[in-house]
């Protein structure tokens, strides 16, 4: 299937000389969630505010539903919509001019009906008069959502969405961007938190000082999260490994006096308590046993951590 | 640009109707300030020392002054609402959305320089109405008047939509209406005809074109003016077609909005 935004060889160098985007590749699949993950000043505001038109590229091109971002930037933006990082509301409006507005922007003909739903559905029904001023943090996060789905788009960006926000509203925001999924709805989050991108994404992409440095299928990502290893610090050194336990595919240490079993912990029958039984018959005696996780967070941060 | 695509009407309506909520949100600073400030020019200018000059051109000096007038708060109007309408998004940062939605550069101008003038035109009139209650007004040429308010409105709010996305801070944006525009409009023949300057100060008025505007603006009025109102018109089309050219180059290199 045609991915929905297509990114090639996109890169943008500003003014002062700072490449922010080094050649990047990437396609969108219709429907998914694809969280960008990357550490502050990866690149990953800026790649989004170029695909929705805010920045223009140094070079490269983008297409939307295979609309080029320029050439055809009418269609290509009205199937986007876009919650920034920063809480940016005209303050003096009211939430029910402030949403109207945006719909009118993005070419849609005034529906107050749907714009009450859009409000009832992130609790701000009940502010429609209030000035932007007035509200709290969370309600000005919930505002920008609103603004951003005003036009029902087909693609929605969300910048940060959970940075700074309460537990109350990261939950409903998850069950907003489940609701959007389900009615076919590409979303797109960046995020640097990597819980976030666990909970909900199908896809995963890391980008690091401009480059992109992984795109992978979340259940992938969980396999590779899920290896896990068991160290047996053993009593006596062994010479070998008996061929007994050759199914296990065990490593030994060097000196002989650590045995280490790699296995994964998404399977029914990791193996783990029949390979100690079978230890124990053949005599083999262990004084420490230790388990490590390599966890999202490691590839993460070693994968950002790689010198450039 | 797409020659298929039609036009974002809607966008253009919902920039409009925010702009001139705005308006009506601040309606004591952008409409009841110029008024009283009108008020005062009548009568210190057109009463207090006015009543000490001689006609000029055969017209009382406190209706002399009139077109002129409007034409100072025209301007700076103009400048100021535009200016205002599109910095003002840039410093809270919601210029975003603006940039993110299928708007094209034309229609982003029609609707902030459209609300702008709109706005300062509205004001013109007003203050026409109020100048009515002062002195004898008798405009000649109706349909000229009308044309110069609404060419200068325009015109000036393009000015202004420039300045807007020029500045970089809140004392940028007051510096140029500050330093150039005003003492341009006060040295542009608002309160006295060029006619009564020395020689050589004729001659240096005359590239300043806000002389064109009040000469023209005053003709239809009274049927008289200090330079042709052809030349007046010219200069003013001039100005208009250099404030165009300025916004497209800004729309097509994203000068100060998309870098």
């Amino acid at each position: 299937m045609q991915p929905i935004i297509s990114i090639s060889g996109v890169t943008k160098t500003y003014a002062t000389g700072f490449k922010a985007l080094k050649e990047i590749n990437l396609d969108i699949v219709r429907g998914e969630i694809f969280a960008l993950l990357g550490p502050n000043g990866a690149g990953k505001t800026t790649l989004i505010s170029i695909v929705c038109g805010i920045v223009n590229r140094s070079s490269g091109s983008v297409t939307v539903d295979g609309h080029d971002i320029n050439r055809d930037y009418r269609a290509a933006r009205s199937l986007i919509g876009l919650v920034p990082q920063e809480l940016t509301i005209d303050a003096f409006e009211s939430v029910w001019a402030t949403v109207n507005y945006s719909r009118g922007l993005f070419g849609k003909p005034a529906d107050k009906a749907f714009v009450e739903k859009v409000l009832r559905d992130l609790s701000l029904w009940d502010k429609k008069d209030a000035k932007a001023i007035t509200l709290s943090g969370g309600m000005k996060r919930r505002l920008m959502i609103a603004k951003a789905l005003s036009h029902e788009p087909r693609i929605l960006f969300l910048d940060e969405p959970t940075a700074g926000v309460d537990v109350e509203l990261r939950q409903d925001m998850w069950a907003m961007v489940r609701r959007l999924r389900e009615d076919g709805v590409t979303i797109i989050l960046t995020t640097h938190y990597i819980e976030e991108a666990e909970a909900m994404a199908n896809r995963v992409g890391v980008i690091n000082r401009g480059e992109i440095v992984l795109v992978e299928d979340k259940a992938e990502l969980m396999r590779k999260l899920g290896r896990k290893r068991l160290v047996l610090e053993l009593r006596s050194p062994l010479a070998t490994v008996p061929d007994a336990f050759s199914r296990y595919a065990l490593e030994l240490s060097p000196d002989g006096g650590q045995l280490t079993y790699t296995y994964d912990n998404q399977s029914e029958r990791p193996g783990v308590a029949s390979l100690i039984r079978e230890l124990e018959a053949a005599g083999i005696q262990f004084r420490d046993i230790d388990t490590e996780n390599s966890s999202l967070e490691e590839i993460f941060v070693n994968l950002v951590r790689k010198p450039a | 640009m797409n020659p298929r695509a039609v036009m974002n009407l809607h966008a253009v309506w919902a920039i409009y109707r925010v702009e001139m909520a705005r308006a009506l949100r601040t309606v004591l600073q952008s409409i009841v300030s110029p008024v009283i400030s009108t008020s005062l020019y009548f009568v210190v200018f057109g009463s207090a020392i006015g009543s000490r000059i001689t006609e000029i051109d055969g017209i009382s000096y406190g209706a002399f002054i009139v077109p002129g007038l409007i034409m100072l708060s025209l301007l700076t109007q103009s400048i100021s609402n535009a200016s205002f309408a599109i910095y003002f998004p840039k410093f809270v940062g919601s210029i975003y959305e603006l940039l993110s939605a299928p708007v094209s550069y034309l229609e982003i101008v029609i609707a902030y320089v459209g609300g702008a003038a709109t706005k300062s035109i509205v004001l013109g009139l007003i203050i026409l109405a109020t100048a009515s209650l002062f002195v004898p007004l008798h405009i000649e040429h109706p349909v000229w008047m009308l044309a110069f308010l609404v060419l200068t409105a325009v015109t000036f709010s393009l000015f202004g939509f420039i300045i807007g996305i020029w500045a970089k801070s809140f004392e940028q944006l007051q510096l140029v209406p500050l330093l150039i525009i005003t003492p341009l409009t006060f040295l542009g023949g608002s309160f006295y005809s060029i006619n009564m300057l020395p020689g050589i100060w004729r001659t240096v008025t005359l590239f300043n074109p806000v002389v064109y505007l009040v000469s023209g603006f005053r003709w239809s009025f009274y049927g008289k003016s200090d330079v042709s109102v052809g030349v007046s018109l010219g200069m003013t089309v001039v100005f208009l077609l250099v404030c165009i050219a300025i916004v497209a180059w800004i729309f097509r290199t994203g000068y100060r909005l998309r870098n």
